[in-house]
């Protein structure tokens, strides 16, 4: 139905200027966002922050208050979800409990002037498609959590919608499956090309799905970009905090390219910040470097172990110093390097704060 | 004011573009409100505004009421009505809150067995329990030697034939509440070493006290708005609901009818409005988690319980069978021989057979369209998109039948529909006006039964429906219908009983093609004919238990038929 002609390089959904009021209470506050044909985009934030509200506006299930959705070159802020173009997947699946799996899967089928036949093949290559054939004839209760997510996803995809759109998908799974089926979405969304906007609260699903991610909080945009983008350069202190772990340490600007911490003073980039204005000095554990650092190095400082966790692949270690003061640093040492030189509590260390690992951000962060 | 609401105003706000769905559910949803409309609304306004004017259709403001207060033997019936509801009540909750204590914390065993004997009162028209006072402690009763010189005729009789009719009501409300019990609170309880009398007024009695009081309410609005009981054993002891009848039936003195109607209408709004506040608690504690409660055997206890239980069945049974018994007696109490002489109801006035079979007519038809109508219309408030005002218009009509004495939504009705002007007064005296009467009356209970059902599906169907681009009455047709078809079983079932036992409403409607088998035992009691109003009541019991039975087989075959894909 979206066959208007479309301009290369035109993004395949625009959005702008949208806000959604439930009664006073502002849910999405001036939501611009462009997505492009084909794009996998993951909406990532805190339960509450207005990411199923977007997806639904976009669907035309809760209309926004104001600002327009455009798809394929067509406004189509006003119009109901039967008049648009995507297929859906909700958090609980709404498989219909009484139809087979089969016609589950075919119930988009129908009306279309499709013949029985064509239907019934159409179906077959979709659960063929998900990894369910020879399941058309049970009912959704009988099947696994995973296996109805999948009946889901055939049956929005059946009708080759133009845009899918998925509410937590995984998240009423269990871990491991959860895990299996996001590699097994992501590559069917590869091998359809198919636009698809998926919401999330779990970063780390984000992070290896999504090719952009947008991070949101209490109903705005916090920042927009590619996992990679999002993990290194996180826009906000409020992104640095949600994505991933990293130290947040109080400081200040001691002229251009400098910041104190504690007694210590590090080089970084100061982003024109005033001389003197408090800022908050962020680092992730792993980018912390204990190996091979001389004295001479930049940004380098004695620390003593207080402590070590073991979690895994790697230890995360505690380093309390004099020139830091109250602020200790977390940093992920590898169990490789753990073994060559031997850390224990109680050891004192160079550590080195790499300059192009800094971020900086305005003011001081709270923690929740 | 926030920066976002600001940003509101300066940018236009979108108007959704309703689509074809919306506009025929819009639509569907239009014609019920119109339904309700003419069925209840309109009808009610016409009634207020005749309890302001005089005989001749001038309005004189409240000088009806002026002139009602100051006829004592009018103005009495208040104290009258007033009295009957609070005994009444605070027996009913006492013995109900009792039964249902046995049936939920003992181990007494027939649990089930118990349960549907104190489903037989709802089975049968509230004028049975004051025929069998009749024949039990009437001027020539079976026993009349235990009211010690009492008459039956009066408070007394009122007040028992209106617990035996109250009781399942309360059962039922006060067992939800009850099994709704957290075992932890017990167990926290017992820890601290509490008695057990601290433990059932310190954690029973506020567990299930939305359930008491609810069930208070429920049993003083029924207690207060029948009709059946206080007219059959009630003598000269004169109620609001008598007193329409009364008016109306027997002075012709509709305006008089209608003051009283709108003074009887106010305790059960009242009653109505604090039971729905209440009720809405309730619902909040059910979806609490809780760890149901195991009763545990006590030897004594679970006696006491037993006994209680089998006497209270024996009450219940009791009333029917000595209706039973007086229907088979050729000639109480001359001649005790057995018979089926007062089956002969045709040579009788009242109807004869012919309203037994407009009875099961008239409840099949109200079973049928109400049904589809109140499901439908369920459906559409709670699935419809946008149109909020609409909605929540549609619900609030919805909700008022339930507040609404079926002698009062009678009489509105004469004046509604026998009002000269009105294009649909043919309707008066047919089939077609109990059967709207009948739907309207129980619309409530049914409706709030199809709203359960429908909040229990996946909210998301039909957005599901409207992105695959098919339209709303397939998805209704093939999901929801399939669905909820043990609720729709359910309505149907509800609204046949009540059809086949009410009085209240047709009284003032029936005509002399469309006579009912429960205003049949009103009639042939009022003429006398007591033996042969009893055999019509009894055939009105067991058709309503037949179907009951049915009910229960059918829905055990559903269930079979369906477990396949129904989640447990
Ligand atoms: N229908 C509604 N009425 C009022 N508030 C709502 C409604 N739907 C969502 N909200 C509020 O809007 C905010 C965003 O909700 P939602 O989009 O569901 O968050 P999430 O990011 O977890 O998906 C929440 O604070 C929620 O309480
Ligand atoms: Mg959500």
């Amino acid at each position: 139905m979206s066959e208007a002609q479309q301009a290369p390089g035109e993004p395949y959904l625009r959005i702008s200027g949208l806000t959604k009021m439930f009664g006073p209470f502002a849910a999405l506050k001036d939501i611009s966002l462009e997505i492009f044909e084909g794009e996998f985009v993951c909406f990532l934030g805190p339960s509450g922050c207005g990411k199923t509200t977007l997806l639904r506006a976009i669907a035309g299930l809760d209309i926004q208050t104001t600002g327009t959705v455009e798809q394929a070159g067509c406004d189509i802020s006003a119009l109901p979800p039967a008049e648009r173009d995507f297929g859906i997947v909700f958090q609980s699946y709404a498989l219909f409990p009484n139809m087979s799996v089969a016609k589950n899967v075919a119930y988009g089928l129908e009306n279309r002037k499709m013949s029985k036949a064509d239907i019934r093949r159409r179906v077959n290559e979709l659960l063929e498609l998900v990894g369910l054939p020879e399941q058309g004839d049970k009912y959704p209760s009988q099947l696994s959590g995973g296996q109805q997510q999948r009946i889901a996803l055939a049956r929005a995809i059946a009708v080759s919608p133009g845009l899918l759109l998925l509410d937590e998908p995984l998240s009423a799974l269990d871990a491991k499956v959860r895990v299996h089926l996001r590699h097994e979405v992501k590559s069917l969304q590869r091998r359809l090309g198919i636009t698809t906007i998926m919401v999330t609260h779990d970063q780390e699903e984000a992070l290896t799905m999504a090719d952009r991610i947008v991070v949101m909080d209490h109903g705005k945009i916090e920042q927009i970009g590619t996992p990679l983008e999002i993990y290194r350069e996180p826009g906000t202190s409020f992104v640095a905090d949600f994505i991933g772990t990293m130290n947040f340490v109080p400081g200040s600007v001691r002229g251009p390219g400098r910041v104190s911490m504690g007694e210590l003073e590090l080089v970084c980039d100061t982003d024109g910040l005033a001389d003197g204005a408090h800022v908050t000095i962020a680092v992730r554990p792993e980018d912390i470097v204990v190996q091979g650092v001389t004295a001479e190095d930049e940004n380098v400082y004695p620390a003593q172990v207080c402590g070590l966790e073991f979690l895994g692949s790697f230890v995360r270690a505690e380093l309390a110093s004099e020139v830091t003061g109250e602020s200790r640093l977390l940093a992920d040492l590898s169990i490789n390097l753990m073994r060559h030189q031997s850390i224990a509590e109680g050891d004192s260390l160079l550590v080195r704060v790499p300059k192009e690992h800094i971020r900086i951000y305005r003011g001081s962060v709270s923690h929740e | 004011m926030s920066r976002a609401a600001a940003e509101v105003l300066s940018a236009p706000i979108v108007k959704p573009k309703a689509s074809r769905d919306d506009r025929m559910m819009r639509a569907f949803m239009g014609v019920i409100g119109v339904y309700l409309l003419v069925s209840l609304a309109l009808p009610l306004y016409v009634m207020l505004s005749k309890s302001l004017e005089d005989h001749d259709g001038a309005f004189v403001g409240i000088a009806n009421y002026i002139e009602y207060f100051s006829t004592p033997a009018l103005a009495y019936s208040i104290n009258n009505s007033l009295y009957i509801a609070t005994v009444t009540t605070v027996i009913t909750v006492v013995l109900a809150f009792t039964f249902a204590y046995a049936l939920t914390r003992s181990c007494i065993p027939f649990k089930g067995l118990f349960k549907s004997i104190t489903m037989i009162p709802i089975l049968v028209p509230s004028l049975l329990p004051g025929i069998a006072l009749v024949y039990l402690f009437g001027n020539q009763g079976l026993i009349t030697g235990l009211l010690m010189g009492n008459s039956i005729y009066g408070p007394i009789g009122i007040v028992i034939a209106e617990v035996f009719f109250t009781l399942p009501h309360a059962i039922i409300i006060i067992i939800t509440s009850l099994s709704i019990a957290d075992s932890r609170l017990y167990e926290a309880a017992i820890s601290l070493r509490a008695s057990k009398l601290r433990i059932f007024f310190t954690v029973t009695i506020p567990g299930c006290r939305y359930g008491l009081i609810s069930a208070a309410f429920v049993v003083f609005t029924l207690a207060i708005t029948d009709f059946g009981a206080p007219k059959v054993i009630g003598g000269d002891f004169n109620v609001l609901a008598t007193d329409i009848y009364k008016q109306v039936i027997g002075q012709q003195n509709f305006e008089m009818g209608a003051v009283v109607s709108v003074v009887l209408l106010i305790p059960a709004v009242l009653a109505f409005m604090v039971d729905r506040v209440v009720q809405r608690k309730q619902v909040a504690l059910l979806s609490a988690r809780a760890v149901p409660l195991e009763p545990q055997p006590k030897r004594g206890f679970d006696l006491v319980m037993l006994g209680y239980v089998v006497l209270v069945s024996i009450f219940l049974i009791g009333m029917l069978a000595v209706c039973q018994y007086a229907a088979l007696v050729k000639f109480y109490p001359y001649d005790l021989s057995l018979g089926l002489h007062n089956y002969r109801f045709d040579v009788m006035d009242g109807g004869g057979w012919d309203a037994y079979y407009n009875s099961i007519k008239m409840a099949l038809y109200t079973a049928f369209f109400g049904t589809i109508v109140v499901f439908s219309g369920a459906y559409l408030v709670e699935k419809g998109r946008g149109f909020r005002h609409g909605r929540a218009a549609f619900q609030f009509l919805a909700m008022m039948p339930m507040a609404v004495p079926g002698l009062v939504l009678g009489l509105a009705y004469i004046f509604f529909f026998n009002h000269p002007d009105n294009p649909l007064g043919f309707l008066y005296h047919t089939m077609a006006i109990l059967v709207i009467s009948t739907i309207t009356h129980f619309y409530t209970v049914s409706h709030l039964t199809a709203l359960t059902a429908l909040k229990q599906l996946d909210a998301e169907f039909e957005a599901v429906a409207s992105s695959l681009k098919q339209p709303f009455y397939k998805t209704f047709v093939r999901v929801t219908v399939p669905v909820c078809l043990p609720a729709i079983l359910d309505i149907s079932i509800y609204l046949f009983v009540n059809a086949m036992t009410t009085v209240s409403a047709v009284i003032f409607l029936y005509g002399p093609d469309t006579n009912l088998a429960s205003v049949a035992v009103l009639n042939m009691d009022d003429a006398g004919d007591i033996a042969p109003a009893a055999a019509m009541g009894m055939m009105i019991f067991y058709t309503a238990a037949g179907v009951r039975v049915l009910h229960y087989f059918g829905s055990r075959w559903l269930e079979r038929r369906t477990q396949a894909w129904r989640v447990r």
